[in-house]
């Protein structure tokens, strides 16, 4: 490889955003046949990245990297080898299919050029995830790829369901991914590095860390709420409220495989212990059983899909936490698999709703006839999923069960799991891909036929691939499946795989088991959903109602909290800001003792003493004044007094500014008081005063002993000699006040102006809600808080 | 308020405050002054004009709405910053220019423009809010 195609491979997986930007327009343009140039995009990821496969396969990996924010060690860099290799390949190969099938499925649909874009934005985030190096990269893609699922799960906006389900996904991965950025801190600080590729190399270290515990589990809250591991799998099969596209997208190549890539990714470092060991195997075991036994219920052609996908993943968790060679090569090749036959089948699904009109299983039947590339397609991949011969599918399973089986420990239990699964598994697939097809033609909702190019081109390349994958044995083993074993074990591994098996083994016979327990029960299919839809009811509650409860009861929590800290009056809210005021200055100085030691008076001219007298009879005004209006204009004098303080002690800028604030704040509070419906005097009892008036002593006593402490503190005068120094020679200045303003510290400044504009805005805008003629503000506030709280009732 | 002297004096009086205000900013790189001070002198001078002579003649004088002066503010504050860009140093270096006029050497510079800036914020943004303040509801 060149060092210029490797650095292609930024382009690569950023060419996906630049297409999200163009898509709307092509679609404008072209109506829905824009899919067609709009699939040369992933078309020509596909073959960048296969140009990796050859070089890979020889042992080497390549990184493409380029600054991002080099002073946090953010790069924007991609990590190629055989793991990231493979998964790219499924996201840009099945993405081409997902845009074309797409621009079918959405024909006409007036916002199909928003769902161009937002597939698009998923590809591009998948692919970055699966490639990315540095860690903090990843995690921005890991991230954007949950913001993605949300916008796509959510497309269909005006639904209730669609808005449920996509808040859910969001709630559940994205919290998911606040975890893996912990851990993956965590990573950075034990090991020191902040690429993959780097971290990859540190061998034991990470094992043997002390953080090893929490590492490891903040890295599995990532990958299994992102996997749908139980008992997060709830979310995954809500997700199927998103359009078919999307769903087959999901499932076959991205985001839900993202939590396993991250766990095989992670394998080299974090595999292998034995908290390992037990964790992975237990939830995924647990979650392949719960995902086919949930599928068996389902009569929806995508929920049905939906749940073993679910329970895929559960396998794929349950095999890479064996840590046992022969089942990771296991993993690797049912993970290719299912991307296979899971993205055909979900397309299936998809076209037989489109020109049926229907995605229930018993409503369905006799398509063979009305839609025969449709039932091709569907059957050879069904075949892959049900495990047999000649297809991947087939392989997988035979070198899964030699896994489990050759396991030194809990071999029979997972066997066993692994066998029950992959029976139901077979179920299913026969539900999907057989019983719609076969039997009587059955009425349904639309006059089914067959669907355009568009719509069938992805099932039948997919399932082909399935096949060829499998006829072509050693080539798959060499290219695709070694490579990515090898970055699984973390030392270079050949596989050998043979397409039939040439003796009689333990994998055999227990295919044969898986087979005929799979038929076995596929006969009594509706017997066994029964059960199963009674076995569910009598249980009543799951995870996903639990989800709603908890998101019920933050709403009752907040709701609740508001009412406390913002009862709504001015009254409370000041009175607590300046009792804690008092406090804070207060407490701390009695608890550590630090009083400051009352300073001698000096020696005073007598102007000096006529600007103090001034400032006490300015205070003494205040505390007689029968008016409020008296009483501010009173506090000016004070006010004016501390200027001329300023004055005297030779800091014209601070006094000048004080005159001016003082001016400004004694005409503004005139003015607003002029307009607030106060009552011109304080009527409040003797016992109210005196409360606030122990608060005014509080904090003005505190902050005058706290000034008092700074002033008897050394003074450090490095910054004032370093400002006089340097103010003339470097900012052409002599006020050093305002070269520290404009020049030195501009960029506060900019800060601080801004927030002088926002501050402006704000205080105009509440002005303006006070003029507004017909004085309905307070009454919309109201309203608003009453729907809130309605809202927060139904929950 | 409206006596007759306050009246007749209000607007000489703002427009020596807009005068004096301009004078501190300019001069606020070597003597007491700059952008903040000025700024508030000039605000302090349209509230005078405001209480005196109502508020439509302030606004009438000032032709644009302070809030639109206050963001154009902003806007050259932060223009100031980028000439730096283009010398290809950090945001905000500031940047001299001596320019001779009629034989007398003026130093222009960038961290005038963003005292200019802050003046024109703080004029619009307190002088909003008083002369809102000021509007009679029935206006």
């Amino acid at each position: 490889m060149t060092p210029a195609a490797i650095d292609t491979t930024i382009l690569a997986v950023l060419a996906p955003f630049a297409a999200a930007a163009i898509a709307p327009y092509a679609t404008r343009l072209f109506k829905h046949n824009a899919a067609w140039a709009l699939a040369l995009v992933p078309a020509w990821i596909f073959f960048h990245f296969a140009g990796f496969v050859g070089p890979v396969a020889e042992g080497r990996t390549f990184v493409a990297a380029r600054e991002w924010a080099p002073a946090y060690g953010i790069n924007l860099s991609f990590y190629i080898d055989g793991l990231s290799t493979l998964f790219a390949l499924l996201i840009s190969g099945i993405g081409t299919f997902i845009i074309l099938y797409a621009g079918g499925y959405l024909k006409g649909h007036p916002q199909q050029g928003r769902f161009f874009s937002f597939l698009f934005l998923f590809m591009g985030a998948m692919l970055g995830l699966v490639t990315g190096d540095n860690l903090i990269t990843l995690f921005i893609f890991w991230e954007l790829t949950s913001i993605t699922s949300f916008l796509l799960i959510g497309f269909d906006h005006l639904r209730a369901a669609s808005r449920r389900a996509a808040l859910q996904a969001l709630v559940v991965t994205g919290g998911g991914g606040l975890a893996l950025l912990a851990g993956f801190l965590l990573i950075i600080q034990a090991t020191g590095e902040i690429e993959m590729s780097q971290v990859l190399k540190s061998g034991d270290l990470l094992r043997e860390h002390a953080l090893y515990l929490p590492i490891f589990l903040l890295v599995l809250g990532g990958a299994f709420t992102k996997s749908a591991q139980f008992p997060f799998h709830f979310w995954l099969p809500n997700a199927m409220e998103a359009p078919t596209p999307v769903s087959a997208f999901l499932h076959s190549a991205t985001m839900v495989k993202a939590g396993v890539y991250l766990l095989m990714r992670m394998h080299p470092v974090l595999g292998g212990t034995e908290a390992w060991t037990t964790v992975l195997p237990l939830f995924g075991g647990a979650t392949l059983l719960v995902g086919t036994i949930l599928a068996v219920r389902q009569t929806d052609l995508k929920l049905m899909l939906a749940y073993t996908t679910v329970a895929s993943l559960g396998l794929l968790v349950m095999l890479t936490g064996t840590s046992h060679e022969k089942a990771l090569e296991g993993a690797v090749l049912y993970l290719l698999a299912h991307s296979l036959f899971k993205g055909a089948l979900f397309m299936v699904a998809g076209t037989i709703d489109h020109e049926a009109g229907t995605r229930d299983v018993t409503r369905l039947g006799g398509l063979r006839k009305a839609m025969p590339i449709t039932f091709a397609a569907a059957a050879l991949a069904g075949l892959s999923m049900s495990g047999l011969p000649p297809f991947i599918g087939f392989i997988a399973k035979e070198v899964l069960y030699y896994g489990t089986w050759g396991l030194p420990q809990g071999a029979l239990v997972l066997t066993v799991v692994a066998v029950v699964g992959n029976a139901l598994m077979l179920v299913i697939a026969a539900g999907v891909a057989v019983k719609p097809f076969f039997g009587p033609e059955v009425h349904t909702p639309k006059h089914a036929h067959e669907g355009p190019i568009l719509l069938w081109a992805g099932p039948v390349v997919l399932s082909l691939t399935g096949l060829a994958t499998a006829l072509m044995t050693h080539a798959t083993g060499d290219l695709l499946i070694g490579p990515m074993l090898s970055s699984l074990v973390g030392a270079p591994t050949a596989v050998e795989l043979h397409l039939l098996p040439g003796y009689i083994s333990a994998p055999l016979i227990l295919s044969a088991i898986t087979v005929a327990l799979g038929i076995v029960l596929f006969l009594q299919l509706d017997r066994l959903r029964a059960t199963v839809a009674a076995v569910l009811a009598a249980i009543g509650w799951g995870p996903d109602k639990g989800f709603d409860q908890a998101i019920a009861a933050i709403v009752r929590l907040s709701a609740a909290v508001t009412r406390i800290v913002q009862g709504g009056r001015m009254q409370t809210y000041m009175t607590l800001t300046f009792l804690i005021t008092a406090l804070a200055v207060l407490v701390p100085g009695y608890l550590a003792d630090g009083w400051p030691a009352l300073p001698p008076l000096p020696p005073l001219h007598f102007y000096e003493w006529a600007v103090l007298l001034i400032a006490v009879a300015g205070l003494g005004a205040v505390l007689v004044a029968s008016t409020r209006l008296t009483a501010i204009v009173s506090l000016g004098i004070q006010g004016f007094a501390v200027a001329m303080i300023f004055m005297l002690f030779g800091a014209p800028d601070l006094s000048f500014t004080q005159f001016m604030v003082e001016t400004l704040s004694v005409v503004i509070l005139a003015l607003v008081m002029t307009r607030l419906n106060l009552a011109p005097r304080d009527h409040r009892d003797a016992a109210a005063r005196l409360f606030t008036g122990a608060i005014a002593i509080g904090v003005g006593g505190g902050l005058a002993l706290t000034l008092m402490a700074v002033t008897q503190a050394p003074f450090d005068t490095r910054l004032s000699e370093f400002f006089s120094a340097y103010s003339r020679t470097i900012a052409h200045g002599r006020n050093i006040v305002n070269v520290i303003i404009v020049d030195f510290r501009g960029f506060d400044t900019l800060g601080e102006i801004a927030v002088v504009v926002l501050a402006g805005l704000c205080v105009l805008a509440l002005i303006r809600i006070r003029t507004r003629p017909d004085r309905d503000v307070a009454k919309d506030v109201a309203a608003s808080a009453r729907r809130v709280g309605e809202a927060a009732e139904v929950h | 308020m409206r006596t007759i002297i306050f009246r007749t004096i209000a607007p000489y009086l703002a427009a020596l405050m807009v005068l004096f205000s301009i004078f501190v900013l300019l001069r606020g790189h070597n003597e007491p002054g700059g952008g903040f001070i000025g700024g508030l002198i000039a605000a302090s001078a349209l509230a005078i004009y405001g209480i005196a002579c109502g508020v439509t003649s302030v606004r009438r004088a000032i032709v644009v709405h302070p809030m639109s002066l206050s963001a154009f503010g902003l806007l050259i504050a932060t223009l100031a910053g980028l000439p730096s860009l283009m010398m290809r140093q950090a945001f905000m270096t500031s940047q001299w220019l001596e320019v001779h006029v009629l034989g007398v050497q003026v130093d222009l510079s960038t961290p005038l423009v963003f005292d200019i800036g802050v003046y024109l914020v703080v004029v619009g943004a307190i002088g909003s809010i008083a002369l809102a303040l000021e509007e009679r509801e029935s206006d």
